[in-house]
């Protein structure tokens, strides 16, 4: 036989990502890049007024266009298609995916058009005249909680979603609230630092907007869906509850999705009517959002009030917190929209020992589009609050920000350790990585330099910011559709590798950490491995990509079904070598004896022998393949430590970011190369939220950044060059020990930016600027009384 | 983007392209780089029947030195201009100001033409013309007509030119001391405000200033009382401050939006005089 090349191990190691060639030489696969024989495209007639009575809808021009199959108004879609369900155990209000009778934000559907090609699909929705009788439209929060300016839903009093949920220390299984501990807290204080801190809402803007094609084949009964969504499995099983038909009469497919970020995890009004017309046209449908579309249909991120209470000692001890949270939610619950805000809640402790904690929630309907998950969902919010707060307790106690928090930190021996809030952290060493963040940044240098420059008559300044993220979620007990992962590896019969993933990716790069893993369990090239994912057809059941879970909890479900297919592997070996399977090594694609690799098989030999099994050994079955469903026992609690440097100009207010220096524990690494890819993502959304991103509504409920003209995405010449280190600390939740890492860079960045911006302008007295830090607003800061 | 049908056809002269627009008798439009007329498009707020793509005409687009005079054809990209090594040795204010322009997308896209006929009260532009005091000319059914751009940029999205015309290229005086700068409106990276200054200096004085404002109000516009008090002034930090502070006060309106309400925006406007007038005062 031949000497094979040794192959290097590859976990670990800065393998580029397999995904990337066709991505960016535009050979992938979107959904708009689905075309069927018949198909028909939609388009929808969506409503310019916030809040408003249909009073009536003309569609007979529309009808009377050539190339127009059909028009359906919001009650004949309704005939169709029950309201939608949402994944919540929170009370709702029915939601039409076409609005009947009242229009609750603008851009909300009121008719929908079944056309002969796209443009004749928009024409015909310029043509329904649409007659609205406006409502007073609710856009504050906090008045909406009082029922003003008016009511959106009937059944929903003083427009209170959730009217107030309690957490935290002294609240019980069953929702009594025993304050005592809380109170004694404060009572014992004698610091109090009190804040009210809007963390604003924003526009997910995925690079590849939302798109679905269904088609429903009446000869065989069955649908096959396919949509720019991250959980192609929870899509089917809505799909099919939604049209009557069962899970095995549905396929859905994700193809190349191009982003998500939270905001294409729910399953969304135009995936039911695309399937329900369909259904019952008997044709191929096509709907690709717009950009302009984008902004207002597709689900926003964030929105959430935060009146923060610290009671501290003058020495820096944090005694208690209290968080009361006011969630924006827009005009209806979406699948997760109720449950995001909670995690803000389950996060409030964040990296610190606090001995009592009360948080409660508030979610309020306003006449907007409605939020769900945004990267991170919930956790920045809860990092932002708290991590400010800090700050300013620090600033009053004239403390260094790091020795605050120091002080503050849960001792690695306490790990695994219960929050307040009922949280398990599985492991931590905090004071490592802001340790490390000093050190990396040169802290000390740092405020030397700031010192220096302020000398100079410049406005700069230093913040720094703790995380702790929840990711890997998350025990099926967390999750109402299950919170497992499920992987499949079949060895096929010429020695190459099909793997299929439940956590269908959109940018997370599985097709290179998977098969990172599965070469070096097999011991085979890299190349020899293909990484399936977003098919229900082809592979057979999973949950989806959210919630940083994909390497935590799908990677494992891969590991643990690869080394049930390499176990039976091995007993085909030891057939054929005549050795017994506890001495094999799989290495540089041969299976053989420990220590006399001469007489090794080759990988692909021992395959084909596993499918022409002459003789077969007694006990075995041919084939190797198998599979493996992964239920954690826990979430994984991953952390880090952010700063930044931050100039003001004196007289513009214009902020520049002169240097983010980040420290991530994502536990063990399978590709660092991927893992700063997820780093430097996470942080340009997370600066963007501090700085420049921020959705507008006027008074009457018109999203006012409703394009890239006056809605900021951060470009590259926006931010520094980012300063990437880390801290390894396992999990002891999964055999990998990896913790995940998709979310993370928007926790720290956000708060740590703001916490420079208030430091720059601490000569002005001001100890909170809400964001985003626009020029204007740190002008007036500057400029005070003489604006 | 789903714009209402159109045709499209392409012109290969100039007076091709006249012939095709009075053909289509008021529904026809030019398009050359389209950064300001598609999305308009996109969102259906121009609907012209007929698209004439000038973007090919021999020699529309170019950069040249004529008669002591910079030529640039009306096609020419931003990014062209902002990377000429003529335009940034003889009048480097013209380059810097392209540079600034959008993104990269945007300037391969967009044309000086383009962005001058379409007049948006924030393009960077118009007031480096105006400080230039730049010549727009323009071919129409009889024939030339030149019109100084402090007489071309009349009001919002209005300009001195009428249906039937076309613009064949900018043509200014070369001047090296002369600069740009724009407080960067952070989505589109249009100007807040824009401030271009052009100082004509002779022996250690400003023999007179012209200075283009963007982005403040309906047009852009010169800012003559800062002109005024330049004006055989010693060419001097002590002369250009106070100067500056002046830009702006006789503006009776000033625009506001959600990135910059009106109060900030005047106070902004002194800034940039000043902040180009030291460029300008650095190149003398």
């Amino acid at each position: 036989m031949a000497p094979t090349p040794v192959l290097p191990k590859l976990v670990g190691e800065r393998v580029k990502r397999r995904e990337d060639p066709r991505l960016i030489q535009g050979r992938a696969t979107y959904v708009d890049d689905i075309k069927i024989v018949g198909m028909h495209h939609l388009a929808f007639k969506r409503s310019d007024v916030a809040h408003g009575r249909i009073r009536s809808i003309d569609t007979s021009a529309a009808e009377a266009m050539e190339g127009v199959e059909a028009v359906f108004t919001g009650a004949q879609i309704a005939e169709l298609l029950a309201p939608m369900p949402i994944g919540t155990p929170f009370p709702s209000p029915p939601h039409r995916a076409v609005a009947v009778d009242v229009v609750r934000y603008a851009g909300e559907a009121v008719a929908v058009v079944v056309a002969s090609n796209r443009y004749t699909a928009r024409d015909a929705a310029d043509a329904i005249v649409v007659d609205i009788d406006p409502l007073p439209a609710v856009v504050d929060p906090e008045l909406a909680m009082k029922g003003q300016p008016a009511v959106i839903h009937g059944d929903f009093p003083n427009n209170l979603a959730v009217a107030l949920v309690p957490s935290g220390t002294g609240v019980s299984a069953d929702g009594k609230v025993d304050d005592s501990a809380v109170d004694k807290a404060f009572a014992a204080a004698e610091v109090v630092i009190s804040q009210r801190m809007m963390n604003q809402r924003l526009v997910p803007n995925a690079m590849e907007p939302r798109g679905v094609v269904a088609q429903f084949e009446p000869g065989k009964g069955s649908m096959t869906i396919w949509s720019s969504t991250q959980n192609p499995h929870i899509l089917r099983s809505m799909i099919a509850a939604m049209t009557g038909l069962g899970q095995d009469q549905v396929r859905a497919i994700a193809p190349e999705v191009g982003g998500g970020f939270g905001a294409k995890i729910n399953i969304y009004a135009e995936e039911y009517v695309a399937a329900v017309i369909s259904k019952r046209l008997g044709i191929p449908v096509k709907w690709i959002e717009d950009r302009s579309e984008a902004f207002v249909a597709t689900t926003h991120g964030r929105d959430i009030i935060g009146y923060i209470d610290v009671a501290a000692k003058r020495d820096g001890t944090v005694l208690g917190i209290k968080l009361r949270l006011i969630a924006d939610i827009g005009a209806y619950n979406m699948l997760l929209t109720a449950a995001i805000p909670t995690l803000t809640m389950m996060m409030a402790n964040a990296t610190y020992d606090i001995p009592a904690i009360r948080t409660t929630l508030t979610e309020v309907f306003t006449n907007k589009t409605p939020t769900d998950a945004y990267r991170g969902a919930g956790r920045p919010e809860a990092t932002y609050f708290v991590e400010r707060a800090m700050d300013m307790l620090a600033r009053e106690l004239k403390m260094d920000p790091a020795d605050l928090r120091r002080k503050n930190f849960i001792a690695p021996d306490k790990f695994p350790y219960v929050t307040q809030m009922g949280a398990v952290y599985d492991s931590g060493e905090y004071e490592k990585a802001l340790d490390l963040a000093l050190k990396a940044s040169n802290w000390k240098g740092l405020v030397a330099e700031r010192d220096a420059a302020r000398k100079e008559g410049r406005l700069v300044g230093l913040g720094l910011a703790m995380y702790v993220e929840v990711c890997g979620l998350g025990p099926s007990s967390s999750l109402p559709t299950g919170g497992w992962e499920h992987g499949q590896v079949t060895v096929e019969r010429d020695g190459r590798i099909s793997a299929t993933t439940g956590a269908s990716p959109h940018g997370q790069g599985n097709e290179t950490t998977f098969a990172q893993m599965l070469a070096d369990q097999f011991g085979v090239p890299i190349e020899h491995i293909t990484i399936l994912h977003g098919d229900t057809g082809v592979v057979k059941q999973g949950i989806g990509t959210f919630g940083s879970r994909s390497q935590a909890v799908a990677g494992t479900a891969l590991h643990l079904a690869g080394g049930r297919v390499k176990t039976k592997m091995a007993k085909f070996a030891a057939a054929l070598l005549e050795a017994h399977e506890d001495d094999l090594v799989f290495e540089n694609g041969t299976i053989g004896v420990k220590g006399s690799p001469a007489s090794a098989k080759s990988f692909a030999e021992v395959a084909g022998y596993a499918y022409v099994p002459v003789p077969l050994p007694p006990g075995l079955e041919p084939g190797l393949s198998d599979e493996a469903f992964f239920e954690p026992a826990n979430n994984t609690y991953p952390f880090g430590c952010h700063i930044s440097m931050l100039e003001i100009d004196r007289e513009t207010g214009e902020p520049v970011l002169l240097k983010l220096i980040a420290v991530d524990d994502a536990g063990n690494l399978i590709n660092p190369l991927i893992v700063e890819g997820q780093i430097h993502g996470g942080l340009a959304q997370g600066i963007g939220q501090a700085m420049i991103e921020e959705a507008v509504y006027s008074e009457d409920g018109q999203l006012l950044t409703g394009s890239f003209m006056d809605y900021a995405l951060p470009r590259a010449t926006d931010f520094p060059r980012f300063e990437l280190h880390s801290t390894v600390t396992p999990t002891p939740v999964n055999p990998l020990g990896a913790k995940g890492v998709g979310e993370a860079g928007t926790l720290g960045s956000t708060p740590c930016i703001v916490n420079a911006a208030v430091d720059a302008l601490g000569e002005f007295g001001v100890t909170h600027i809400d964001m985003m830090l626009r020029p204007e607003k740190l002008w007036r800061i500057i400029h005070g009384g003489k604006a | 983007m789903i714009p209402t049908s159109f045709e499209y056809v392409r012109a290969t002269s100039l007076e091709d392209a006249l012939a095709k627009l009075k053909a289509a008798n008021g529904s026809g439009k030019f398009i050359a780089g389209g950064h300001s007329l598609v999305p308009l498009m996109k969102l259906r707020l121009s609907e012209p029947q007929l698209l004439i793509d000038i973007g090919r005409i021999p020699d529309l687009a170019g950069i040249s030195e004529r008669d002591g005079k910079m030529v640039i054809g009306a096609g020419t990209v931003h990014h062209d201009i902002a990377t000429s090594s003529v335009i940034r040795e003889r009048c480097p204010v013209v380059a810097d100001a392209a540079a600034m322009i959008g993104d990269p997308q945007v300037r391969n896209r967009g044309t000086i033409g383009g962005s001058v006929a379409h007049a948006d009260p924030s393009a960077d532009m118009p007031a480096v013309l105006l400080a230039l005091d730049a010549e727009i000319h323009l071919k129409g059914p009889n024939g030339w007509r030149v019109v100084k751009a402090p007489d071309f940029f009349r009001d919002l999205f209005t300009v001195d030119m009428a249906h039937d015309e076309i613009i064949a290229s900018i043509q200014f005086a070369p001047l090296r001391t002369a600069a740009y700068a724009k407080l960067y409106q952070r989505a589109s990276h249009y100007a807040i405000v824009g401030v271009a200054a052009a100082l004509h200096v002779s022996g250690g004085r400003i023999a007179s200033a012209a200075i283009g404002l963007t982005g403040a109000a309906s047009h852009a516009r010169r800012l003559t009382n800062v002109e005024r008090a330049l004006a055989g002034q010693p060419l001097s930090q002590q002369t250009i401050a106070p100067a500056a502070q002046v830009a702006g006060v006789d503006l009776a309106e000033v625009n506001s939006d959600i990135h910059a309400g009106a109060e900030y925006r005047r106070a902004m406007i002194p800034v940039f005089t000043r902040r180009a007038l030291e460029s300008a005062m650095a190149r003398a």
